[in-house]
């Protein structure tokens, strides 16, 4: 087992991204320097990605509990509590660096992947969303002489979703995406899933009962994805390609039959615990159900089945092949979870057995070739202090200018509506099948939020959101309104939180620049989260997110999962009636500060953003929510990037009918009709129902729903009207050529 | 009357076809291994992606043992609706003229399309009223409904041609704008855009798609009666 003539040095370890500190501890754990296996094993799970070590001490001080939430963050995904004896159990994930190697099979492996999420704690899942950023295209592009290779990977990663996504079965109901430079060199790839499952159906992945077996199912392992944990996750992404052979390749057909082999087997009572392999595969899916039970587990890899026949077990344990999963098994119920296994044609093996060693122990065809402490693999990871401090400078270049932004709002608002971070999505959610499962009752661009419908008539709403250049401008604030967004979203469709995830996507953490950005971006996380009680449950990190041009915008995606009481009562974002009257909901303060506008006139980011009132925000997404429910509100539509006129516009375009509006602008046109803010909304409904909303919260009446253009009045006799045929055919034009 | 909804490795609709069908009588699913029927009065091949459809859509899944019992359920007359993948495995197994090919834009689109029904004298669709015009929701990537000009003849002059995309809608390249088409018997009939996804307002945009199953169970009590 020791042979001293292979033994990997210190020069290995590092090479595997172990710092020497680290290895000098793994040798003291195991008391003598690790073989192979065991240094490739302890590389992976002491990585960034499987060990949070930079980012656990903040992670801590989120809010992970509520009356709602039924599983926190440590398991496959968290779950909250929907009513009915069902839980909807949810998560975000990033699958970043390999879409940047691989768009296509990078995007199409992150949704896979956190299905398996899904489904691994015992639900069916029944929706999936993803968060999507590149680099400039367009105008911005063109002027900075670039833009082909964001298209090539927005292109590749829509494909490999829905390939995926419409492939297995599963909805992809909403999602967002957004173009700014500082994702040229490194794209994020975020993808979010939904399931349900009965309340007492949950399964955790906690190992238990030694003697009991180890069975893996689903696919044969090959050399797929070696080292992605490490190699790709955890470091700093080269200009070079020849990583390609670290990113898996998916197949959305062995995953469906995966999927309801696990919930036949979960039917039937025959698991005792379940495991999804992934970052790190089988090593993290073993060593994890092990620490989590307090238990041991020996693997024996000879019992693999493989792709290759020739891989060494180092290989095998690392390997990251897709479609895969572990479960522990009484040795009594094997024979029937074969059976299962054989039924929905994926390969089931007994590959070991669950010990109270305490320790990992991997064999090869019986003989030891690598024995751990599981404490040490999965727990005694050293966890690191960031250190914080304020980048005296700016760390982003100023965008391209391609907009005057001194030229006519009618102007402004058409160049807004065709912006590629404005325009619609149609192009992107037409590649989707957003309805299959039959509970899809808002679809994309319906509402600001997708809406479910269960079993009993309530329904689930749920939106992802993230605007990173905001959050790069002010990391507090930004994160704060990130959250508020999607609260915002959810009340919009009439719908109350139950619980959030996020994806922390920021660049390299041990520069005390992006340590501050995270701390600053988790402290209004917590503090948003609390306030509107809606705890994280699940969610990820993404660290080291950078490229030679420097980090990605700090970009802490939010994806919020809510309940409204009648599906039939959800909320849409079009105006919907001739002569409904419009109001404004919400302490109104936009500025133009990171606006969209001041990013198309290439103004550079601001220092910081106006302060966020956030008792403020949280009484008009209550009001809203409320008039929503209750009917008083026949249409309501968030202000957000492009500002009030860009809303207006957007519910013109929804409920394809005109509007007019008096903005008493105080002189600030661009401000008032351009400035963004958070907790602000556009509402129509009668009169008088609006009038009613006012109580707590400050109700505008703007103008009136009705015609075929949206005309706006601005104080000082100056008015401009456009066409909403016309305004439509910008909106959805802005992204179609992308496709073309 | 009985439905029975074929499910294969890779089916993504059945259930919803399932659900849709027990809005208008009995219905069960059939696993692709079971060669018996169980004595259904009318089979769904339903859409998704059955095999993963990674040689040609429909290839695979027309080799079924279920198929096989379908094909000879076909010959003895009874009535057999394919949606989308489907429609691919009733072009595959011959059961329904024709072919479908990848969509012009080359990619997997979902719309809701508004569809005229041009032949109401049939099993699947006599329940809908004169000249309807039917809003459901398509989603496919290999939806071009293709027949060479003698085909194409042919279908026309014995009215196999059943729905037709509304003017603009067809936007997958169909030729003649054909959504759906039925064999020359009339008891087996295949469509692209999805009718049981449109069972409900709340989540299929329209009801329009209930008629076919309406249709469907209308045909089989008045053989019966």
């Amino acid at each position: 087992m020791r042979d001293s003539a292979t033994l990997p040095t210190l020069a290995d370890a590092l090479a595997l991204g172990l710092t020497e500190d680290e290895y000098a501890l793994v040798c003291e754990f195991q008391g003598a320097p690790p073989n192979q296996v065991e240094l490739a094993m302890y590389s992976l799970l002491w990585s960034e990605h499987c060990a949070y070590k930079h980012s656990r001490k903040l992670l801590r001080t989120l809010p992970t509990e509520g009356e709602h939430v039924v599983m926190g963050p440590g398991e496959n995904a968290g779950a909250v509590d929907v009513g009915g004896g069902l839980v909807c159990a949810f998560k975000v994930e990033s699958h970043n660096h390999p879409s940047a190697v691989e768009p296509f099979q990078g995007a199409a492996t992150g949704v896979g992947g956190i299905l398996r999420d899904i489904f691994a704690v015992g639900a069916r899942p029944i929706a999936v969303l993803d968060s999507l950023r590149f680099g400039d295209v367009g105008e911005a592009a063109a002027a900075a002489g670039g833009g082909d290779r964001s298209r090539y990977l927005l292109d590749g990663a829509v494909a490999g979703i829905g390939h995926y996504g419409n492939s297995i079965g599963v909805p992809t109901v909403g999602g967002e995406v957004y173009f700014e430079g500082p994702y040229e060199q490194n794209c994020l790839v975020n993808a979010m899933a939904l399931g349900l499952a009965e309340r007492e159906r949950l399964v955790r992945s906690a190992a238990a009962g030694p003697g009991n077996l180890v069975v893996l199912y689903g696919a044969s392992t090959g050399r797929d994805g070696i080292g992605g944990a490490s190699v790709l996750a955890s470091a700093e992404l080269d200009a070079d390609q020849d990583k390609r052979p670290t990113v898996q390749v998916g197949d959305p057909f062995e995953e469906k039959k995966l999927l309801e082999c696990s919930l036949e087997l979960l039917d039937r009572g025959l698991v005792v615990s379940l495991q999804d392999l992934g970052a790190a595969g089988l090593t993290s899916s073993a060593s994890e159900m092990a620490s989590k039970g307090g238990v041991g587990i020996d693997i024996d890899v000879g019992l693999v089945p493989l792709r290759e026949s020739d891989m060494e077990p180092y290989e095998i344990m690392v390997s990251e092949s897709q479609e895969r999963m572990l479960c522990v098994v009484e040795p009594e119920s094997l024979d029937a979870v074969l059976e299962v296994c054989e039924r929905w044609e994926v390969g089931g093996t007994a590959i070991g057995t669950v010990t109270d060693s305490g320790r990992m122990r991997v064999l090869r065809d019986g003989e030891p070739v690598g024995d751990m402490p599981v404490r040490a693999l999965v727990d005694e990871c050293p966890l690191y202090d960031l250190e914080p401090e304020q980048a005296s400078g700016p760390l982003y270049p100023p965008p391209p200018a391609v907009l005057d932004a001194a030229a006519p709002p009618r102007d402004l608002l058409r160049a807004l509506l065709a912006s590629p971070n404005l325009a619609s999505r149609r192009p992107l959610f037409e590649q989707y099948d957003a309805i299959v499962q039959s509970r899809t009752v808002r679809r994309p661009e319906e509402a600001d939020a997708a809406v479910l419908v269960l079993p009993d008539g309530s329904a689930l709403a749920v939106s992802v959101d993230c605007n990173g250049r905001r959050v790069a401008a002010d990391p507090y604030r930004g994160t704060l309104g990130a959250v508020i967004e999607c609260a915002a979203n959810l009340a919009c469709t009439g719908a109350e939180p139950l619980g959030t995830t996020n994806n922390l996507n920021f660049g390299n953490p041990e520069k005390p620049h992006i340590a501050w950005q995270l701390s600053q971006s988790v402290r209004a996380l917590g503090e948003a989260c609390r306030a509107l009680r809606a705890p994280i449950v699940g969610g990820n990190v993404s660290l080291y997110n950078e490229g030679a041009a420097g980090p990605i915008y700090p970009t802490p995606v939010i994806g919020m999962v809510g309940r409204l009481p009648h599906a039939g009562r959800a909320g849409r974002l079009g105006f919907a009636h001739e002569g409904d009257a419009i109001a404004l909901v919400g302490a109104f303060a936009p500025s133009l500060a990171a606006s969209e506008l001041a990013k198309l006139a290439g103004e550079p980011l601001p220092v910081e953003l106006p302060d966020i009132d956030l008792d403020a925000a949280i009484a008009a997404i209550a009001a809203v929510r409320a008039g929503v429910r209750s009917g008083a509100i026949a249409s309501a539509h968030d202000i957000a990037e492009g500002g009030l006129a860009v809303a207006l516009a957007e519910s013109c375009i929804g409920g394809r009918i005109g509007a007019s509006v008096t903005i008493d602008a105080g002189g600030e046109d661009s401000r008032a009709l351009f400035g963004e803010c958070s907790g602000c909304f556009i509402v129509s409904g009668e009169p008088a129902a609006l009038d009613a909303l006012a109580g707590s919260v400050q109700v505008r009446r703007l103008g009136s729903v009705g015609g075929a253009e949206l005309r706006i009045e601005l104080g000082g006799g100056e008015s401009f009207a456009a066409d909403i045929g016309e305004l439509a055919g910008i909106h959805d034009g802005g992204l179609r050529s992308l496709f073309d | 009357m009985r439905f029975g909804v074929l499910r294969f490795p890779g089916s993504c609709d059945e259930v919803d076809a399932l659900h849709a069908a027990a809005r208008v009588g009995d219905a069960e699913l059939i696993w692709h291994r079971d060669r018996d029927l169980r004595g259904v009065d009318a089979v769904v091949v339903p859409g998704g992606f059955s095999f993963g459809d990674y040689l040609r859509a429909g290839a695979i899944a027309r080799f079924s043992p279920a198929m096989e019992s379908v094909i000879e359920f076909a010959a003895d007359g009874g009535l057999v609706l394919g949606i989308c993948n489907g429609f691919q495995v009733l072009c595959e197994a011959q059961l329904l003229p024709g072919a479908l090919l990848p969509n012009t834009n080359l990619r997997f689109t979902f719309r809701q399309v508004r569809l005229d029904l041009v032949q109401r004298d049939t099993a699947f669709t006599c329940a809908a009223p004169e000249g309807a015009t039917l809003s459901i929701p398509a989603k496919h990537a290999w939806g071009r409904y293709h027949a060479d000009a003698e085909l194409l003849a042919e279908l026309e002059e014995n009215d196999q041609v059943v729905l037709r995309y509304a003017a603009g809608e067809n936007f997958n390249g169909s030729v003649a704008d054909i959504a759906g088409v039925r064999n020359r018997a009339g008891n087996v009939f295949g469509m692209m855009p999805h009718p049981e996804h449109a069972v409900d307002e709340q989540t299929g945009g329209s009801r329009d798609g209930l008629v076919i199953f309406e249709s469907m169970r209308m045909a089989v009590e008045a053989a019966h009666a």
